[in-house]
Order: C-alpha cells, then sequence, then structure tokens
C-alpha cells in the first residue's frame, strides 16, 4: 500500500482570485518579515478582505524555522481559532504554517513530535493553505516539515501525512520580484526534486510524470527566469516545475543529492538548493557507474529532455549530468565545495561529521546503490576537489 | 528452515546481526531494546512478541517472549504477519510501512530516524535467516 496526494493546484495568472472563492471566516497567515516587508501579503489579504474573511499575520518564522518559533506559533493560532491556516514564503514559511496548524489541533504537543506516529484531525477546526513566493522546495506539494532544533544544531524530518497543504495557489506575481540568487539556488533544488523524486527506489508510475515534466521544464526555463526575472512564461513555468517536483519527490523519496547536501548544510551553511544542486551531478556519476537502473531512468529522462537523441543509456545518462553541470555553470553556482569558499584543513576536519549525518539520512537508502561510510568519504572529497567519480 | 516466531529463527537472527560488519559499523552507537510485536490475523491467531536488545552494534538477545510484562523496552514495533513478512523480504520499506500506518512504532521516533542505515541493516540481515513463513 502507497498513496499519492498532492493539494488543489491554483495557477496561473491571477490565481490568487481564488481566494474570493474560499469558504471561512478568519485565516491565520504565516509568514516572516521579509514578505511582508516585500508587500507580498497585500494582494493576499485584499483578497480576504474581498471575501469578508478576518486575518492575522504571525511573521516571526526565520529561516529554517526553530522549534521555539514553531510554539509560539502554536500559541497564537490557539488563541486565535481560524478556520484556515495560510502559509506564503518559501519552505520555511510553509513548512512552518503546517506544523502550526497540526499544534492547533494537537496543542499539548512538542513541535519536534510532529511525526507519522500521532494522529492530529485538524481539518475538524481549519484547512491549509500554501501561497509559494519562490519556486524551489515543492513545500507547497509536500507534507514534509522541516524544522531547526537550535540547541542541538540539528534539522529534524517532521511531518504528517495529514499535513499536505488543501490549497496549494501558484500565481507568478509573487515571485516576480525574487532575486537571481535565490532564482538559482531554489531551481537548482527543483532540479534535485524532479531527478532524484523520477529515480527513488520509492518511487512508481504514479510519481514518474510529475518528475520528468518538472526536470524538461526547469532545464528549459530556470536560466530564463534567472536572467530575466520579469520573463513571465520562465516564471510561471518554473512555478509549476517546482510544484511538480515536490509531487515527484514527496509521494516518492529525495535521493544522495539531498542527504550529501543537507550534510554540507547542518555544518557549513550552504543554502539548501545550492548545496543540494552541487551534490547532483556527483550522486549521479555514483549511481551511473554500478546501477543499471537507474542509468536507464536517467537516459530515459535524457532522451526525453531532448538533453541526448542516441547513444547508449550510460552515455544518455553522462549527458544529462553534463546538461545539470552545465546548468549551475550558467547559473553562476559552485561546481565544487571548494568554490563555496569551504577552506581545505576545515572541510577534512569535518568529514567523519559530514558522513555520519548523510549516512543516517533516509535519502541515502532510496537509491540503487546504497554507499557505506567509506564511499561516501571519496563522494565528499572528490566533490571538495570538483572531481568527476570514477567509484 | 526455521519457523517465523520461534526461538530457533530468534537465535539465526541474533547470529547474523552479530556477524554483519555493515550493521556494526552502523549502529555502532545505539542503544535501545525493541518489542517487534506481531499481530493476530492470517496464521497468526495470537499477538506474538520478539524480543531484541541491540546495543553498539551487536544483538545482546533476542527471544520469543509469551509474557510481554518480562520486558519494558524503549520501542514497539507492531504490524500483522502479512506487513512483517513484506518488510522481511523487502517488498515493503519499513519506513513506508510506518508513513502509511501499516505497522505501529512506539517510543522516540526522532533517535530511530537517525540511524536509518542501520534499520536498513537489520532487514539486510533478517533476509538471511531461511525463513518458513506460517503461511
Amino acid at each position: 500500500m502507497w498513496n499519492f496526494s498532492c493539494p488543489l493546484i491554483v495557477y496561473g495568472d491571477n490565481s490568487l482570485d481564488y481566494l474570493a472563492q474560499v469558504k471561512g471566516k478568519k485565516a491565520f497567515i504565516v509568514t516572516d518579515k521579509n514578505i511582508v516587508k516585500l508587500g507580498l501579503i497585500k494582494p493576499v489579504t485584499g483578497k480576504l478582505d474581498e471575501a469578508k474573511i478576518q486575518w492575522e499575520i504571525f511573521d516571526d518564522v526565520e529561516p529554517e524555522p526553530s522549534l521555539t518559533t514553531i510554539k509560539k506559533g502554536g500559541v497564537a493560532v490557539g488563541k486565535y481559532q481560524p478556520d484556515w491556516v495560510i502559509g506564503i514564503g518559501g519552505g520555511s514559511c510553509m513548512d512552518a504554517a503546517k506544523a502550526i496548524i497540526l499544534l492547533l489541533a494537537r496543542p499539548e504537543l512538542e513541535p519536534e513530535s510532529l511525526s507519522v506516529l500521532e494522529e492530529f484531525n485538524f481539518r475538524a477546526k481549519a484547512r491549509l493553505m500554501a501561497i509559494p513566493t519562490t519556486s524551489g522546495t515543492g513545500s507547497e506539494a509536500t507534507w514534509a516539515i522541516v524544522l531547526t532544533d537550535t540547541k542541538d544544531n540539528r534539522k529534524l524530518g517532521l511531518g504528517s501525512t495529514e499535513c499536505m497543504p488543501d490549497v496549494a495557489i501558484l500565481d507568478p506575481v509573487m515571485v516576480m520580484g525574487m532575486p537571481p540568487q535565490i532564482t538559482a539556488d531554489t531551481g537548482m533544488d527543483v532540479i534535485c526534486h524532479a531527478i532524484e523524486g523520477y529515480t527513488s527506489t520509492w518511487g512508481t508510475s504514479m510519481t514518474l510524470g510529475p518528475g520528468l515534466i518538472a526536470t524538461r521544464l526547469a532545464l528549459e526555463y530556470l536560466v530564463r527566469a534567472y536572467k530575466d526575472g520579469g520573463d513571465l512564461e520562465a516564471r510561471k513555468e518554473m512555478m509549476n516545475a517546482a510544484t511538480m517536483g515536490g509531487m515527484s519527490f514527496g509521494n516518492s523519496m529525495a535521493g544522495l543529492a539531498h542527504s550529501t547536501g543537507h550534510a554540507l548544510g547542518a555544518i557549513f551553511h550552504v543554502p539548501h538548493g545550492r548545496a543540494v544542486g552541487l551534490f547532483l551531478p556527483y550522486t549521479m556519476e555514483y549511481l551511473i557507474n554500478e546501477s543499471a537502473e537507474t542509468t536507464a531512468q536517467y537516459a530515459e529522462m535524457a532522451r526525453y529532455c531532448h538533453v541526448a537523441s542516441s547513444g547508449s543509456d550510460k552515455e544518455c545518462a553522462l549527458a544529462l549530468v553534463a546538461r545539470v553541470r552545465a546548468l549551475a555553470g550558467e547559473l553562476g553556482q559552485p561546481l565544487s565545495i571548494k568554490d563555496c569558499g569551504v577552506g581545505q584543513a576545515e572541510y577534512e576536519k569535518e568529514i567523519p561529521r559530514l558522513i555520519e549525518r548523510a549516512l543516517n539520512e533516509v535519502m541515502t537508502m532510496t537509491v540503487t546503490r546504497i554507499p557505506g561510510e567509506e564511499d561516501l568519504g571519496r563522494i565528499f572529497k572528490y566533490a571538495y576537489e570538483g572531481k568527476n567519480i570514477d567509484f | 528452515m526455521v519457523k517465523y516466531l520461534s526461538q530457533e529463527w530468534c537465535d539465526l537472527y541474533k547470529e547474523e546481526i552479530n556477524k554483519s560488519k555493515a550493521y556494526e559499523e552502523a549502529a555502532k552507537t545505539w542503544e535501545g531494546d525493541f518489542y517487534f510485536i506481531t499481530e493476530p490475523g492470517g496464521p497468526v491467531k495470537e499477538k506474538g512478541f520478539m524480543y531484541v536488545d541491540l546495543y553498539h552494534g551487536k544483538c545482546r538477545a533476542c527471544e520469543i517472549v509469551t509474557d510481554p510484562n518480562k520486558y519494558k523496552p524503549a520501542f514497539t514495533l507492531a504490524a500483522p504477519y502479512n506487513i512483517w513478512k513484506q518488510i522481511a523480504t523487502k517488498k515493503l520499506d519499513s519506513t513506508k510501512a510506518l508513513i502509511t500506518r501499516q505497522s505501529k512504532l512506539t517510543g522516540d521516533m526522532a533517535k530511530i530516524m537517525r540511524y536509518t542505515k542501520a534499520a536498513n541493516e537489520l532487514t539486510n540481515c533478517t533476509m538471511l535467516v531461511p525463513t518458513e513463513w506460517l503461511d
């Protein structure tokens, strides 16, 4: 038994108009101060006003939201008792909204207990909406919640299948002002979600479609959106790609680029999309070297995305790797860890911790070639130098 | 072949865990014991309790328990027979079983999630036990 879940997805021009059709009395908006400052809340609250829905803003969400912030949000939502919780922002705000709506239903729980072991039934009280302002995490179409335990300096992968948003609104007006660097970082996250979701051992025929289309869209539109933030078509298609990437990996699982990238991000504070995007070509090579199954899947993607039209599976798969590297280059992304400005001595000292973190991520187990300590250590070393994986 | 839910099965399982270098490496800091509970259903008429004590990459005990009050393990993992069979034969991923509520865990989920490689190696050990399934 497995399942495929996703929200009602409202997309394209004027999607925020959907808010006028929403039935409810009170909305609790979860966001951050920067989104408020950028004026991105106003188009939403304006529509809520038209629909005669009262609203309150909780704008304390920080990047990689902490358990403390979620607890504070839980108290605020409990006082307000809304019938909608709306996450507006990037992955952090949307994840925070998911966690906060779970606390609305179960205020007695500590945020670190928001896992699949618990039952919440929050829809008896409120429904959940996600409005992304970046095109990357796909959080609007997944049930996952990533929070930070600031005491132990570690990321917690939480969430319940219940907290898939009811509605995701993809209005390009919300991403038009995204700066080029964030467009690049988050766009690399989309490519990772799409490629890793497609090749995950948890994938099924239900998850292949979104992964494949998201990859093709990102390869076609990401550079355009990066070079010209006002390119409406590119922005729209990247929003669609991000959500489909979420549908792909959220209903299967991400893979080795995510587990290694998470480890790098946790220890050296490299932004998430940049870190996972950096590891993607290396981990793809690692899989190609031993796994005919994954090589064939990469080849399918390469052919569908017009990256390769002839050649063996291995040649086509390697063409896809080269295309990912070229894309990162066009976006000014680092191609090696050395390029991220991490010092070699400091990095080498941390390799055991990087290995330990990567080894114990579920995403390391959902690939067709599961590395042990030794292989992970070599992947980390090669990625530092920018050396192609030859083992 | 040894029968599932028998002491002979437990003895072989313990042996396989203690032979596994991959498990030892992945679980070198793990401390925690379990009841693996087989819920009634199919060929299983009564709840079956298997006690497994795992410590620093080794299995210290693996036994069939008739009185569940005998131990107070840190974790319990319960599932019907057909789900255990699918997990043990790697037809169903143990994390997927948890997410879809086909199995139920009690205990510190966050701790378990930090040892996913060890969990995977434990399942690999299960595959090495020549099991006579009950159906």
